[in-house]
């Protein structure tokens, strides 16, 4: 089976600093897959290559077999739409509300009526809980409401790849947790998930595989009894910080 | 040694060369599909219509001004019938579209700047292109149209403007009419006055928004960096504006030779 995202030997540097060191990593179709490591390893970075936010100095993004350096822009377009992305800072559009801000890939790339998109975009924000701050602004609302807001825009096309950058980060442990369990709630809907994350508590609820990135390399792989069984001291140093966040 | 220079040169002129390739890009850019032609009318809006306080009171005030000065220098010739028309020529051909231009800078350029670069900083631009748009075409081209449009637009009322303070200041100077004002600042006016300085400001319109959106779309370093880019944009495209208005004047000469007689 063609994973649904493959990355081959990946290698990028900033300013002369090698952040990714030849990382190759499948993530089977329908499957979530958690890339654990300390902050500053290139596990954002891993993350924007495959949605084609950054092109790797060596090596390949292959998304459902399309290598992503090789697609003309309107074919990375097409790529795109069928993946959503959480960013780290929800990067919420500052000049929408929140419903437009669900409302805007529908809007760009969907045929839908006004009604429809309406109806679309009140069903996400009420997946995540905020179906009344649909007329709010961005700066209206609390970090944790942002992220609500940019997983409701992320699953707005309902995308069969959903990435995600630190989705508990900053957010309290009540909502981290309801935050999982829409990320579980989207893998049981078959959506494939990468999630970025050094909270193992969050990993363990959502990932069927994880791998460990550290100075950019990939140190480990493997599913959670894995990990847990491995001998590796970074591994066990890791998988044992339940606190995470 | 060769090598090191080769470098310097590089360092020197790579942002020269960013920079031609991103307006060159914003050039051709809004040829192709999609129009937005949505966006293009909001900052049309945006940069048109919400600049027309700032470009009428200003206007009103320079006519005001260069009425007084036109008066001051004419009046030693006995030729104070000249000052309507005197003026309505410094204004079309120059005064109106170079202040326009140098306000719109102040006003529109900065806030591109600031609005582009706080959505670079704040990862919005990434989220445009996650969200598989062309985040350049969405907020680069429609910026560029709108602000192209727009100049022109409001050069006309800047120049309006002007003529009504100039008439206002000779009304109270010397009694003069409204209908004689006018009739005697046209008398030497002619479309080749008007059309080319007006038009040039597109070219005016398009530096503002083409030099803001660079700057603001490759801000680094926070809300420093948009600061930064804010203060660029004004600056730098001021700079452009009057060095480009020295090469339009003389197309306009070379076009339009009865301009300079």
């Amino acid at each position: 089976m063609t994973p649904a995202i493959r990355l081959e030997h990946l290698t990028k540097a900033f300013d002369g600093r090698r952040v990714l060191d030849d990382v190759t990593l499948d993530v089977s179709p329908g499957s979530a897959f958690c890339l654990l490591g300390r902050s500053g390893t290139g596990k954002s970075v891993t993350l924007r290559h495959i949605v084609g936010l950054v092109m790797p100095d060596e090596g390949r993004v292959l998304v459902d077999g399309e290598d992503i350096g090789a697609l003309r822009p309107w074919q990375l377009a097409r790529v795109r739409k069928r993946m959503g992305f959480l960013f780290q800072n929800a990067a919420l559009f500052d000049s929408m509300t929140v419903g437009e801000n669900v409302a805007f890939p529908l809007r760009r790339h969907t045929t839908l009526s006004e009604t429809d998109i309406q109806a679309r975009v009140m069903a996400k924000l009420d997946a995540v809980g905020l179906a009344r701050d649909a007329h709010k602004m961005p700066s209206e609302l609390s970090g944790g409401m942002r992220k609500r807001v940019g997983l409701a825009r992320a699953m707005a096309l309902d995308p069969a790849i959903l990435l995600v950058d630190e989705p508990g980060a900053g957010l309290d442990p009540i909502t981290t947790r309801e935050i999982d369990d829409l990320l579980v709630a989207q893998k049981a809907a078959g959506v494939t998930l990468v999630v970025v994350t050094h909270n193992i508590p969050s990993a363990r609820v959502i990932a069927d595989d994880m791998a460990l990135l550290h100075e950019g390399r990939v140190v480990a792989r493997g599913s959670v009894a894995e990990m847990d069984a491995s001998a590796d001291p970074l591994v066990q140093a890791f998988m044992r910080s339940e606190a995470g966040g | 040694m060769v090598d090191r220079v080769g470098a310097a040169v590089i360092r020197l002129f790579a942002p020269a060369g960013a920079f031609a390739l991103f307006a060159a890009r914003a050039l051709v850019r809004p040829f192709a599909p999609p129009y937005e032609g949505g966006e293009i009318l909001r900052h049309l809006f945006q940069f048109g219509l919400r600049s027309t306080p700032l470009i009428a009171t200003s206007g009103l005030a320079i006519g005001v001004v260069l009425s007084m000065h036109t008066r001051a220098s004419l009046e030693r010739f006995g030729a104070e019938s000249m000052i309507p028309a005197g003026l309505a020529i410094a204004l079309i051909r120059e005064t109106g579209p170079l202040t326009a231009a140098l306000l719109v800078a102040g006003r529109v350029g900065a806030g591109i700047g600031a609005e582009l670069g706080a959505m670079r900083v704040t990862e919005q631009i990434d989220a445009l292109e996650a969200n598989a748009v062309d985040a350049f075409h969405f907020l680069v081209s429609t910026r560029v149209v709108a602000c192209a449009l727009a100049m022109p637009l409001l050069t006309i009322l800047m120049d309006f403007a002007g003529m009504l303070g100039g008439y206002l200041a000779e009304a109270v100077a010397s009694g003069m009419s409204w209908r004689l004002y006018f009739d005697r600042s046209f008398t030497f006016v002619s479309y080749a006055d008007l059309l080319p300085a007006t038009l040039k400001t597109a070219v005016f319109g398009f530096l503002i928004a083409v030099v803001a959106s660079y700057l603001g779309f490759n801000t680094t370093g926070g809300t420093e960096g948009v600061g930064d880019a804010s203060t660029r944009s004004v600056v730098l495209s001021s700079i452009l504006i009057i060095l480009s208005d020295v090469i339009l004047v003389r197309m306009i000469f070379f076009f339009y030779p009865q301009v300079v007689g």
